[in-house]
């Protein structure tokens, strides 16, 4: 069975998904926060919102995190990618330690195996069988 | 001694229920059809070594399947929100999020074609439990 390895550029937007998100939700959260309550009533206080330092790191975060998650899913599978990622969850909260065991758990299974579905080589092997 | 029951406020199980499916179904559907638009397109990578960073984009921007998955990704976000103005927190953003990793993994595998073998059925299992425990 063929295994398509990742190369270090790979595993970097891998990271890069899984930090980004998380940082940026959290810069949003405090800049939010900062700011006092917003109306339905007033909505052009959101646009003001989007030039608050906090929220236009998140904002930037997030576009980093979009960018790299649509790279990674360019070249490995949605299964893949999304378990291999959710190590996101972790940067947030890095004391429940059960559910940050069961993720890490969950990251090593997939990511020790293949990154995309080799469907020529299943083909191939039906195919011989025949 | 009391114990501390998890509520649902004043809302149907059942309608709560179908809040939480509602954000899980769009945001799967988004997901899936992200996906299958990167895989049309190619590995960015290439095209981006190719033709710049401004063919990576329009190869992106081109693809019609690439805007039907931020669509629904978008409506999964008003779902959650919707979601989140009759549900309590603590349940509606942790069961979306973990129930979704489950919903993707039968949807890659039904549409997407993906191997979604007994490794992946696993990490998908452990990630889901671990991210309802850790937002619960």
């Amino acid at each position: 069975m063929s295994y398509h390895k990742l190369k270090l550029g790979q595993v970097a937007i891998l990271a890069l998904v899984a930090i980004c998100a998380p940082l940026g939700d959290s810069c949003l959260a405090r800049g939010m926060r900062e700011l006092p309550a917003i109306s339905l009533d007033h909505p052009l206080a959101l646009i003001a919102a989007v030039f608050h330092p906090w929220i236009a790191a998140g904002i930037a975060l997030l576009i980093c995190f979009f960018a790299c998650y649509l790279t990674a899913l360019s070249w490995a599978d949605l299964t893949y990618v999304l378990p291999t990622t959710a190590f996101g969850y972790v940067v947030i909260a890095s004391y429940r330690w059960a559910g940050i065991l069961l993720i890490t758990l969950g990251v090593g299974f997939v990511a020790r195996g293949p990154s995309l579905t080799e469907k020529e080589i299943a083909e191939v092997a039906v195919e011989s069988k025949s | 001694m009391m114990l501390a029951v998890p509520t649902l406020g004043a809302v149907n199980p059942w309608l709560a229920a179908g809040m939480i499916a509602a954000v899980a179904i769009t945001s799967t559907i988004g997901e899936v059809l992200t996906a299958a638009a990167m895989k049309s397109i190619g590995d960015l990578d290439d095209i981006r070594a190719h033709s710049g960073l401004k063919g990576a984009i329009r190869a992106v921007l081109t693809c019609p399947l690439f805007f039907a998955g931020v669509g629904f990704l978008a409506l999964a976000f008003f779902a959650l929100l919707f979601a989140l103005n009759h549900l309590n927190l603590s349940l509606a953003a942790p069961a979306s999020a973990s129930l979704t990793l489950v919903t993707n993994a039968i949807a890659a595998k039904l549409f997407l074609k993906e191997n979604v073998d007994r490794r992946r059925w696993t990490a998908a299992l452990l990630v889901c439990v671990g991210v309802y425990l850790l937002a619960h």
